[in-house]
């Protein structure tokens, strides 16, 4: 049953991607983004992060995603006529194959390593929102602080950038 | 059960299907959007890891690149706000006022 619902993950998310990049309409680039989102955030599901399977659908689907489409609908862009790069068949080449050897590596190594202090059990016990809580609020505080200050920058900066520029002579009268 | 490499190989083609994206296309907002494809791709990798490594750690990192995400979207849309006031185009090949 989970490989079942990998599988469709998997092609869907690909499938989506894909079409992300290859559609020409902006806006439909964003709705196959949005389905892209949606199946990773299925991905996190079976891999039982449930905390940022709820993340993932607010913040990236319902906030960055909304974003993403508000600024469009505000550009109103015409679809260009020659919209890939004019030499992209050179970079096509190369990616194809590049990423055929990396796919032949990656499915042909090993993974192991330490195990960590969080097995799927005891996780399950609490919750996935209660573990990942009680490592933020103790190991990752410090880098919890920055990001938040991080987010407020980053929010200073996109109003200042985007605010509308005071005409020169505005303030004589 | 699914083996790791399995997550490991998805990842590894949404993320290059990212990385030809911001290479290939002109749409300066195509291109963020690619960038979102390869952050997806990176979360999809520490959530695995995370699973099977039986740590909390992967988890905590993919939940600060989401909030990277955010930040990194509003900053990128509102420079294209900007560049589109001045030059009616989002096309990147008409951005070249700093090149040398």
């Amino acid at each position: 049953m989970v490989a079942v619902f990998f599988v469709y993950f998997a092609l869907a998310s690909i499938v989506a991607g894909v079409l992300t990049v290859a559609l020409k309409n902006p806006v439909h680039c964003g709705l196959a983004l949005l389905a892209l989102l949606l199946h990773v955030s299925g991905f996190f599901v079976l891999l039982n992060a449930e905390f940022l399977w709820a993340v993932q659908v607010i913040v990236y689907a319902g906030a960055i995603l909304v974003l993403y489409l508000f600024v469009l609908m505000l550009l109103n862009l015409k679809t260009d006529e020659r919209y890939f790069h004019s030499s992209y068949l050179y970079f096509l080449g190369p990616a194809v194959l590049g990423s055929f050897y990396v796919l032949l590596l990656l499915l042909r190594s090993p993974y192991g390593g330490a195990k960590g202090d969080a097995p799927a059990v005891a996780v399950l016990q609490d919750g996935d929102t209660y573990a990942v809580g009680i490592k933020l609020f103790s190991d990752y505080l410090l880098q919890f602080e920055i990001v938040g200050v991080f987010l407020l920058g980053a929010i200073v900066g996109a109003i200042v950038l985007a605010k509308t520029p005071k005409p020169m002579d505005a303030g004589k009268d | 059960m699914i083996p790791l490499s399995a997550y490991v190989a998805v990842s590894a083609v949404l993320f290059i299907t990212g990385l030809l994206g911001v290479l290939i296309r002109r749409n300066f907002i195509i291109v963020l959007m690619a960038v979102e494809i390869m952050l997806n791709a990176a979360n999809i990798n520490l959530v695995a890891f995370s699973h099977y490594l039986e740590s909390m750690a992967g988890q905590l990192v993919a939940l600060f690149i989401i909030a990277i995400a955010a930040g990194e979207a509003a900053v990128g849309l509102a420079i294209i706000i900007v560049v589109f006031r001045g030059k009616i185009s989002t096309n990147v090949d008409e951005m070249n006022l700093l090149k040398w």
